[in-house]
């Protein structure tokens, strides 16, 4: 299926042209050449939802046949994040803990998905609890990038990206927590969007830091993007941070040109450590913005710098209480007695928890718990969210005189599995251009815009106001435009 | 923030402890090592003057009225149906079906 769009299967099954089990079919095909150690081990898949996906279809195809019409991603096949429930397939957040757990209901996601037509392949791997920028922090294995094997496609949603680059699934759905749809779809040379704060439910999401985790699709271009929006958007009651805001027309929006668009290139992002490349590309991008007809103009986000130091304690922090849960009592994987049959709760909480985290995630619960601890709490973790205020109005001031902002998704291309994984911080600063819009809570897309001279995936990102998706997405559009 | 005086092993073995965490042996040293690498880099918080700031906890409360007061519209206090019990139970490890088992409670 690669190459495929949503309209294209959409449009295939209702003219009878294909059918959404052949489609699916052909997609499960695929996978099992491909995604496994007898293919190009691209391991972006944990698990396969076979049975419901083709259920899924048959239910699509009926419709087709009796010639009704057809729900916006009808037939369409879905790989979703393992960091969302899905009832009949297990849910592992990419951890050793949460092994043989298998969630009771399903994400608001998932419903809103298969309720428009989508047809759901399986669960894709990620970094453990969506923590890291590599993929390399899954305890099943890392997954590799399917436009250079040797190197990682990013993460958290690691998978996802992945699976969409490689043709497995026409869309994906991953979760951004400091940019973990946006750099997974750079490395991959895909679409991956961030929609704002509050836009898309979380409900059945397992939680990594509640004040930042978002959930938003891979797709291969940004029409495909913006009808997965259009779909996933909305309140839900289930999740009280889901917004009420009407939801927008997100495919409509495109139509309209950008011309007379003011246009924002913030000077922080284009600083030391951007690979020239990636620089070159960017601007390439801009200056295909300017002719469309668009006034750029170069704008600060003065605190940008401290983006990743802020984010490391409030996602640390938050990560802290939410991994609580994780205590071999309610869901999946609980320690045996190492100590005979003398075990204890809290002997049993301490074991389960070490045998159950991968070395990341025990990382950052201790430092989440380090910075929230007693003595600590207001110079680590008020003073980072104070940062986080500066941060957001950073972004409210540049949008004041601009409704957009243009800027490089990563500073660096895929790098190599294996090359930055003895140093946090150096992986932690993988993120530097993406985690202030993630603290900010705007939304964001990020779009292929090129390639290096080693042939991997260059993107670009555009940022806009809360809640503003349209204008992201015609921006985007714009971008994918002037690529063609 | 604790300028220039670092995270110590046994601050290491006491966050471990508040966190329901048992570290082996060697990853003590490893802990330490990286905690220190990333506090020295959240150190640069310090470079700012946030007296007078408002501590951001949530995207809606830089927006205000944009995104809905948060908490404005609690949802109706009435019941409606939850998950099927017996489902949930099923996914714990040690279950009679009807309550979470565990190991016994008071250290001696």
């Amino acid at each position: 299926m690669g190459g495929m769009t949503i309209e294209e299967v959409r449009t295939g099954v209702a003219s009878g042209a294909a059918t959404a089990a052949s489609v699916a079919e052909a997609c499960y095909a695929r996978v099992a050449a491909e995604d496994g150690p007898g293919g190009k081990d691209i391991h972006s898949f944990l698990a396969l939802s076979k049975e419901r996906a083709l259920a899924q279809a048959a239910k699509i195809d009926a419709l087709a046949a009796k010639g009704e019409a057809l729900p916006p991603l009808a037939g369409v096949p879905v790989g979703i994040k393992d960091v969302l429930v899905m009832q009949g397939s297990p849910a592992t957040a990419g951890s050793k803990i949460l092994q043989g757990y298998m969630p009771p209901y399903d994400a608001m996601a998932v419903t809103r998905l298969e309720a428009a037509g989508a047809v759901l392949l399986g669960k894709l791997n990620c970094d453990e609890f969506a923590m890291g920028s590599s993929n390399e922090n899954s305890a099943y294995g890392p997954v590799r990038n399917p436009r250079a094997v040797d190197r990682v496609p990013g993460g958290s949603s690691g998978g996802s990206a992945a699976a969409v680059a490689a043709g497995f699934a026409v869309a994906s759905l991953g979760t951004d927590t400091g940019g973990s749809i946006r750099q997974p779809a750079a490395f991959c040379g895909v679409v991956g969007m961030l929609p704002t704060y509050g836009r898309v439910s979380r409900y059945g999401l397992i939680a990594f830091a509640s004040s930042l985790d978002r959930v938003g699709p891979f797709t291969t271009n940004v029409r495909d993007a913006a009808t997965m929006l259009g779909v996933l958007a909305g309140k839900d009651a289930l999740d009280a941070t889901s917004s009420d805001k009407p939801v927008g027309d997100y495919v409509g929006a495109l139509a309209k040109p950008v011309r007379g668009l003011r246009i924002g290139v913030p000077s922080e992002y284009f600083g030391e450590g951007l690979d020239p490349e990636i620089r070159a590309a960017v601007e390439k991008a801009i200056d295909g913005l300017r002719a469309a007809g668009c006034v750029v103009k170069t704008i600060s986000l003065p605190h940008t710098k401290y983006a990743v130091p802020t984010y490391y304690v409030i996602a640390t922090a938050e990560a802290s209480a939410n991994l609580s849960r994780f205590d071999g009592v309610r869901y999946g994987f609980r320690a045996g007695s190492r100590s005979g049959g003398g075990q204890t709760l809290s002997g049993m909480y301490r074991e389960t928890r070490d045998e159950g985290f991968g070395a990341e995630v025990k990382r950052r619960i201790l430092l989440g718990t380090y910075v929230l601890s007693a003595g600590y709490y207001d110079a680590y973790y008020r003073k980072a969210q104070q940062v986080r205020t500066l941060l957001t109005r950073d972004f409210l001031a540049a949008f004041a005189e601009v409704e957009a902002i243009v800027a490089p998704v990563t500073p660096t291309p895929a790098f190599k599995l294996g090359e930055k994984v003895d140093d946090p911080v150096k992986m932690y600063l993988e993120d530097i251009y993406s985690v202030a819009a993630s603290l900010a809570g705007i939304c964001g897309i990020s779009v292929p815009c090129g390639e290096t001279k080693e042939k991997l995936p260059i993107g670009v990102q555009v940022l806009a106001r809360h809640f503003d998706e349209e204008t992201m997405l015609r921006v985007a559009l714009a971008v994918e435009t002037g690529q063609a | 923030m604790a300028e220039g005086a670092g995270v110590s092993m046994d601050e290491v073995l006491r966050v471990a402890e508040l966190a329901n965490l048992e570290l082996t042996p060697d990853e003590v040293p490893r802990m330490q090592r990286d905690l220190n690498a990333i506090l020295g880099h959240i150190a640069e918080l310090n470079e700012l003057d946030t007296s007078g700031v408002e501590p951001m906890a949530q995207v809606g409360g830089v927006l205000g009225a944009e995104i809905g007061a948060a908490g404005a519209d609690l949802r109706q206090d009435a019941v409606r149906p939850s998950l099927d019990r017996r489902a949930v139970m099923a996914a714990a490890p040690e279950t009679d079906g009807r309550f979470f088992k565990v190991p016994k409670v008071i250290e001696r």
